[in-house]
C-alpha cells in the first residue's frame, strides 16, 4: 500500500527581548545558574506578574508577517502541572484568546513548486527553566535563568506531507523571525524548538491516522531524520497488523534513537483557567499600525525584489533572500562588483559550502563582501579563470589576504600575452605529432571536440594560468592553417 | 467521590493523603460539591463568565532590566542547593 | 496609652505626651504579659519595633514626621516582611524569611509606623474561625471559649485585646469583616484593586484584598490613607487618584439612601443578632438617612460560586509550595513525586488541602464548564445585583455575620457549616465592592457587627457613614473584659 505522511508543527520561538515576559530580569544567554532568576521568576510567595510590552510588539510583528489577524483582546491562562523547572506549578500561556490568529506561510520546494502552510494561531507564553542531569549525589540541579523567557508558540495546521515540506516550513519560520529581528535564531541555544506531530494514512484517504508528537527538536537535520524514522515506524507498525498509539515521544538526534515518553492516558490534565493575576490585554489599531511601520522587508518580498532587480531565478532568489544576513551579504557583494549573477553563484557556492563545513554564520565569514567582490572583479576582467578563482578563494578563507594580493604573491595572473601563448601552443603541437595527425585526419565536425586534447598539455605548460579563451583562438588558428 | 476519585485528585494536586483519612476526605469533598451543586439551578444562558471584578485591562511594562542578581538571598531559603542550582531528586523525562 | 485610638496616638506623639519608644515598649510589654491568653501573635518583632520607635522619635523631634510616625501596628502574617519570618499560618512556611517587603508593609514603614510583630491567621487565609492556623487557634478576647473569626483572627484579637492599636488584615470572603464583627471592631475591605497585593501571599487572586482592622471608623480612614496606593507591580491594582479618606468623615448623612437587602435577614440569621442590626439601621434614620428594602436575588448563590472560584484559584496559587525553592520539604524523599506529595501533604493543613482538591476538581477535564465556568457566570449575576441596587441606593446595610462568636469546635468538623458563616460577606468579594463592619451591640456579652457595603471606590462614603454612627453611639467603645 502507498502511504501518505501528515505533519503538523508546534514551534517555540524565544523572543529577543531584554527582559522576561513577566519580570524585569535579564534574558541574556549563558549567565551563571539562577543569577537571572528574580523573585517573580522563582515564584516567591506574594510576587505578581506584569507583562512586557516588547513581547507583545514582537508577537504582533510575527502576526503581521504571516498575514494573520491580531488578537485585539488576548487573555493569559494558567496551564497547571508540576515540574521542577516550572516554579509556579503552572505555565502562564494563552489558550482561548491568543495574540495571533490564523495566518499562512508560503514554502518553496526543491522542484520549484510552492505551497501554502496554514498557521492555526500563535500565542505568547513563558519558557520553563532547565533541569541539569549531571549527578549531584543522585540529585538533579535546577537552573531557572530561562524561566519566564518570552516565547511565541506557533501552531501550524497539519498541512505538510513530507519531511521536506516540514523542514522547508521550519526554515521559513526561522527566516521570518530572524528577518523580523524578534528571535536570534540560535537553534543550538534553544532559541527555536520544534514539536512535530506525525501520522500516516493510506494515500487517497481523507481521515487522519493516529498521531504521535515528538517534542523539542532543535535542528532541521534532527527534524528530518526524526520524521523519516517515525514515518517508517508507524508504517511498519500498521503493516504488521498493529496500530499507532497517541503518545508523546522523544528523539535523540545524536544517537538517532526515539522513544516513547508518555501515552495519552498518562497525559496531564492541565486544568487551564484564566490567570486571575493578569487582566485581558487590549491592543488597538494604533498600536498595530505603529508596529506595521517598523516591519523590515520580509523574505518573500525580498525574494521577489531579487528576481526583478537582479534577474535571478526564483529558486536562487529564494535561497539568498531567506535570511537577512545572507541577503545583505549578497547585495553588498553585488553592489561592489557589479555582477549579481556571479555574486549569487559565489554566495550560494563556495561561500555557503565553506560556512557549512565550518558551521559558521555568514556574519562571521572570513571572506567579507569586499574580498569576494574583489575576487569577482578579477574573474570579470580575465585576470584569473574560474578555476584559479576557487584557489584564490580558498587562500582568502585561510586568511592570506585579498584576491589581488594572493594573485600577485602566487603569480596566478592569467597568461594573456598572445606572443608568449603562440610560442607555447607551437611547442605543444610540435611535441604531440600523433595527436596532430589524428586531428588532421578526423571528420570536420569532430575537429572542434578533438582540439580539446591539446588544452591539457597547454594548461600544464602554463601552470593553469593560460587564458582559456585566448588559447582556444590561437590553437584553432594554428591547426586550421595546417589543414 | 470514591476512594479512586480522591486518589486521582491527590495525584493531580500532588498531595499525599494518608490511607486512613481517604474516606473522611472523600466525604468532606462530597459535602462541598453538594453545596456548590446549587449553582446548577441558576439560569446563566447568555451570561458571559466574569474573571475579574473590575472591567480593567492590562498595563504593559517597558522592556528594561529592573532586577539584579540576588541568588544568595534566595538560595539561603532553599531546602537544598549546590553550585547555584536547586537540587531535587533525579528528574526523569 | 493602650486605650487610645490611632487618631489620639498621632496627636499624643506630636504633643510629646509620650514618645514612640514609651508607647512601643508599653505595647511590647502587654504582648509579653497577655498574649498567652489569646495567641494573637506568631512573631513579635521587638528589636525592629524598638529601633523603628527610636527613629520615629528622632523624626518627631525634628518635626519631619510622616503620617503614622511612631504609631505601633501589627501585620497579618500574610504580608511579606523583609528579614522577618512570614508563615501565612502554615507549617509550609514556618521557616520562610522573605528577602522583600509587601507593598503594604513598605507603605507603613515609609509612613513611620512601628511594626510590633506578625499576627496569627487561618492557614493561607482559609477559614472563618482561626482554627486552621499551624500556630494554634486564636482566642476571642470577649470570650476565650469562642473563636475570634477568621481568617484575620490574630489581627482582630490583637486589636480587641489592645495588644496593637490597629492591624493590617486581608479579606477574600469576609476575612476582615467577620472577625471585626466577632471581636467588636471596625474592619474595612476596600474595593478590589485599591490596595496592592504585591507581597501579600495569594489565596484567591481575584478576590483577595488588604484592609485595616481598627477600633474606630476614623482610625480605619487613617490606616487606609497609608495602605492604599497605586502599585505598578500589581497588574490588578487600580491607577486611580488617592483620596484623603478622613476628609469626608464629618459629612452629613442627610438624604443618604440606605438599602436593606431582604435576603440578608433570612432564616440563617440568629434572631438577636438580627435585632441589633435592625436597631443600628434605625439609628441611621435619626441621622437623616432614608431606609428602603432592596433585593439582591442571587445572594443564595454567592457561597456556592465562591467555593468554586476561590478553591480553583487557590489550587493554582498554592502549587508553588512544592518543597523545591523554599518552605517545607519532607524528609528523605524517595523520588520527585514523593518529594511533591509528601512535602505538600505534610506541609499543608486539612482545610488547605481540601480546598486545593476541590479547586483541582472544579478545573479538571470534563468539569470545567459545569463548575468553574458556571461559577464565573453566576459571579456576573451577583455583581449585576449590586450594580442594579446602587442605581437606587448609596449604601447597603445588613448583618456581617449570622451570629456572635461561636465556640471552638462548633463548626470546625463541618466545612460547609463553616463556609456558610461568610454568607453575608462573600458577595462583595465576588463583586469587588468595598465593605466595612462596625460594632452595633452585644448578644450574650459578645459583639455583633453591622455591615455597610458601598459602590466601587466609595470607601470614603462608607467610612463617613460609619463615623457618623460612631459619633452618636458607643458600641465601638465597648471593650472586651479582662484585657487589663
Amino acid at each position: 500500500m502507498e502511504w501518505e505522511t501528515v505533519i503538523g508543527l508546534e514551534v517555540h520561538v524565544q523572543l529577543a527581548t531584554t527582559t522576561k515576559i513577566f519580570s524585569g530580569a535579564s534574558t541574556a544567554f549563558g549567565a551563571e545558574p539562577n543569577t537571572q532568576a528574580c523573585a517573580i521568576d522563582l515564584a516567591m510567595p506574594g510576587t505578581l506578574p506584569v507583562p512586557n510590552e516588547q513581547a507583545f510588539r514582537y508577537a504582533v510583528m510575527f502576526g503581521l508577517a504571516i498575514d494573520a489577524e491580531i488578537g485585539k483582546r488576548s487573555v493569559f491562562e494558567r496551564k497547571n502541572y508540576f515540574y521542577p523547572d516550572l516554579p509556579k506549578g503552572y505555565q502562564t500561556t494563552q489558550l482561548e484568546s491568543p495574540i495571533v490568529g490564523p495566518g499562512h506561510v508560503e514554502i518553496q520546494l526543491a522542484d520549484g513548486s510552492t505551497k501554502s502552510i496554514r498557521i492555526h494561531h500563535a500565542h505568547l507564553e513563558e519558557d520553563a527553566g532547565k533541569s541539569l542531569h549531571e549527578d549531584f549525589h543522585g540529585m538533579s540541579g535546577i537552573d531557572l535563568n530561562r524561566a519566564g523567557t518570552p516565547l511565541i508558540e506557533i501552531v501550524s495546521e497539519p498541512d505538510m506531507r513530507s519531511a521536506e515540506e516540514a523542514v522547508a516550513f521550519a526554515r521559513k519560520l526561522h527566516s521570518i523571525v530572524t528577518s523580523l529581528g524578534i528571535c536570534d535564531g540560535e537553534m543550538s541555544q534553544g532559541s527555536m524548538r520544534f514539536d512535530v506531530n506525525i501520522s500516516v494514512r493510506p494515500k487517497g484517504t481523507e481521515e487522519f491516522g493516529t498521531r504521535t508528537e515528538t517534542k523539542n527538536l532543535n535542528s532541521f537535520k534532527f527534524m528530518e531524520d526524526c520524521i523519516a524514522l517515525e514515518v517508517e515506524r508507524q508504517i511498519d507498525l500498521i503493516e504488521d497488523g498493529g496500530s499507532v498509539i497517541q503518545e508523546t515521544r522523544l528523539y535523540n538526534g545524536d544517537t538517532k534513537v526515539a522513544r516513547s515518553m508518555r501515552s495519552k492516558e498518562e497525559a496531564n490534565d492541565y486544568r487551564y483557567f484564566p490567570c486571575p493575576d493578569l487582566l485581558p490585554v487590549e491592543i488597538d489599531d494604533e498600536f498595530i499600525e505603529a508596529v506595521r511601520q517598523t516591519l523590515p522587508e520580509l523574505p518573500d518580498a525580498r525574494q521577489q525584489r531579487f528576481v526583478e532587480q537582479y534577474k535571478l531565478s526564483e529558486y536562487d532568489a529564494g535561497i539568498l533572500a531567506a535570511d537577512s544576513a545572507t541577503a545583505h551579504y549578497f547585495e553588498s557583494t553585488t553592489e561592489k562588483c557589479g555582477d549579481a549573477k556571479l555574486a549569487a553563484n559565489w554566495v550560494m557556492g563556495e561561500v555557503s559550502a565553506h560556512l557549512n563545513a565550518e558551521e559558521k554564520d555568514i556574519t562571521s565569514s572570513p571572506v567579507n563582501t569586499d574580498m569576494l567582490a574583489g575576487l569577482i572583479a578579477r574573474i570579470k576582467d580575465n585576470t584569473i579563470s574560474n578555476k584559479i578563482a576557487k584557489q584564490v578563494f580558498e587562500d582568502m578563507w585561510q586568511g592570506e589576504g585579498d584576491a589581488d594580493a594572493i594573485i600577485e604573491a602566487k603569480g596566478l595572473k592569467q597568461m594573456s600575452d598572445t606572443g608568449e601563448l603562440e610560442k607555447i601552443v607551437d611547442e605543444v603541437i610540435a611535441a604531440n605529432q600523433a595527436m596532430l595527425e589524428d586531428w588532421l585526419a578526423s571528420e570536420p565536425d569532430k575537429r572542434k571536440k578533438k582540439m580539446g586534447g591539446f588544452m591539457g598539455p597547454i594548461m600544464k605548460a602554463t601552470k593553469g594560468q593560460a587564458n582559456p579563451g585566448l588559447v582556444n583562438q590561437i590553437l584553432a588558428k594554428k591547426l586550421n592553417s595546417m589543414l | 467521590m470514591d476512594r479512586s476519585d480522591i486518589a486521582k485528585l491527590a495525584e493531580l494536586a500532588r498531595i499525599e493523603i494518608a490511607d486512613s483519612t481517604v474516606d473522611e476526605v472523600a466525604k468532606s469533598i462530597t459535602d462541598v460539591l453538594t453545596l456548590v451543586d446549587q449553582l446548577q439551578a441558576a439560569d446563566t444562558d447568555g451570561i458571559a463568565p466574569m474573571a475579574h471584578p473590575l472591567d480593567a485591562t492590562q498595563r504593559l511594562r517597558a522592556d528594561v532590566v529592573t532586577e539584579s542578581n540576588r541568588r544568595e538571598d534566595f538560595q539561603a531559603l532553599a531546602p537544598a542547593a549546590e553550585q547555584g542550582l536547586y537540587l531535587v531528586p533525579k528528574v526523569i523525562d | 496609652m493602650h486605650n487610645l485610638t490611632i487618631a489620639e496616638l498621632i496627636q499624643g506623639l506630636r504633643n510629646k505626651d509620650f514618645s514612640s519608644v514609651e508607647l512601643t515598649r508599653h505595647y511590647l510589654d502587654r504582648i509579653a504579659r497577655l498574649d498567652s491568653r489569646y495567641n494573637s501573635y506568631i512573631t513579635v518583632t521587638e528589636d525592629i519595633a524598638m529601633a523603628q520607635a527610636k527613629e520615629a522619635d528622632e523624626r518627631l523631634a525634628l518635626g519631619d514626621a510622616p503620617a503614622l510616625c511612631g504609631v505601633p501596628i501589627a501585620h497579618k502574617d500574610i504580608f511579606c516582611t523583609n528579614g522577618v519570618r512570614t508563615s501565612c499560618g502554615s507549617k509550609m512556611l514556618d521557616n520562610f524569611i522573605p528577602p522583600y517587603d509587601a507593598t503594604v508593609v513598605e507603605n507603613y514603614r515609609k509612613a513611620g509606623a512601628v511594626m510590633l510583630g506578625k499576627v496569627n491567621m487561618d492557614e493561607f487565609a482559609m477559614g472563618s474561625s482561626n482554627e486552621s492556623s499551624f500556630y494554634g487557634p486564636v482566642k476571642n478576647p470577649w470570650n476565650t471559649n469562642c473563636v475570634p473569626g477568621g481568617s484575620s483572627g490574630g489581627s482582630a484579637a490583637a486589636v480587641a485585646a489592645h495588644l496593637a492599636p490597629a492591624s493590617t488584615a486581608t479579606d477574600t470572603g469576609g476575612s476582615i469583616r467577620q472577625p471585626a464583627s466577632l471581636c467588636g471592631l471596625t474592619g474595612l475591605k476596600p474595593t478590589y484593586g485599591r490596595v496592592s497585593r504585591w507581597g501579600m501571599i495569594a489565596f484567591a487572586s481575584s478576590l483577595d484584598q488588604g484592609g485595616p482592622l481598627t477600633r474606630t471608623a476614623e482610625d480605619a480612614a487613617i490606616m487606609l490613607n497609608t495602605m492604599a496606593s497605586f502599585d505598578a507591580k500589581d497588574s490588578t491594582c487600580v491607577d486611580q487618584p488617592l483620596e484623603d479618606y478622613t476628609a469626608g468623615l464629618n459629612n452629613s448623612l442627610q438624604g443618604l439612601r440606605i438599602g436593606v437587602p431582604k435576603e440578608y435577614f433570612g432564616e440563617g440569621l440568629e434572631a438577636q443578632t438580627g435585632e441589633r442590626v435592625q436597631a443600628a439601621i434605625k439609628e441611621f434614620e435619626k441621622l437623616g438617612a432614608e431606609i428602603k428594602e432592596i433585593s439582591l436575588p442571587h445572594t443564595d448563590l454567592s457561597v456556592p460560586a465562591y467555593y468554586v472560584i476561590a478553591p480553583a484559584e487557590c489550587s493554582a496559587n498554592l502549587s508553588r509550595f512544592d518543597g523545591v525553592r523554599y518552605g517545607y520539604r519532607c524528609e528523605d524523599p524517595k523520588d520527585l513525586n514523593d518529594l511533591y506529595k509528601r512535602s505538600r501533604g505534610e506541609g499543608f493543613g486539612e482545610e488547605v488541602k481540601r480546598r486545593i482538591l476541590v479547586g483541582s476538581y472544579a478545573l479538571s477535564a470534563g468539569y470545567y464548564d459545569a463548575y468553574y465556568r458556571k461559577a464565573q457566570q453566576v459571579r456576573r449575576l451577583i455583581k449585576q445585583d449590586f450594580v442594579d441596587a446602587f442605581n437606587e441606593v448609596d449604601v447597603i446595610m445588613g448583618p456581617t455575620a449570622t451570629s456572635p462568636a461561636f465556640e471552638f469546635g462548633a463548626k470546625s468538623s463541618d466545612p460547609v457549616a463553616m463556609y456558610l458563616e461568610d454568607i453575608y460577606t462573600i458577595a462583595t468579594n465576588l463583586a469587588g465592592l468595598p465593605g466595612v463592619s462596625i460594632p452595633c451591640g452585644l448578644v450574650d456579652n459578645k459583639p455583633v457587627g453591622l455591615q455597610l457595603i458601598g459602590n466601587f471606590f466609595a470607601e470614603g462614603k462608607l467610612l463617613n457613614a460609619a463615623h457618623q454612627f460612631q459619633q452618636v453611639t458607643d458600641h465601638h467603645k465597648q471593650t472586651a473584659p479582662d484585657i487589663d
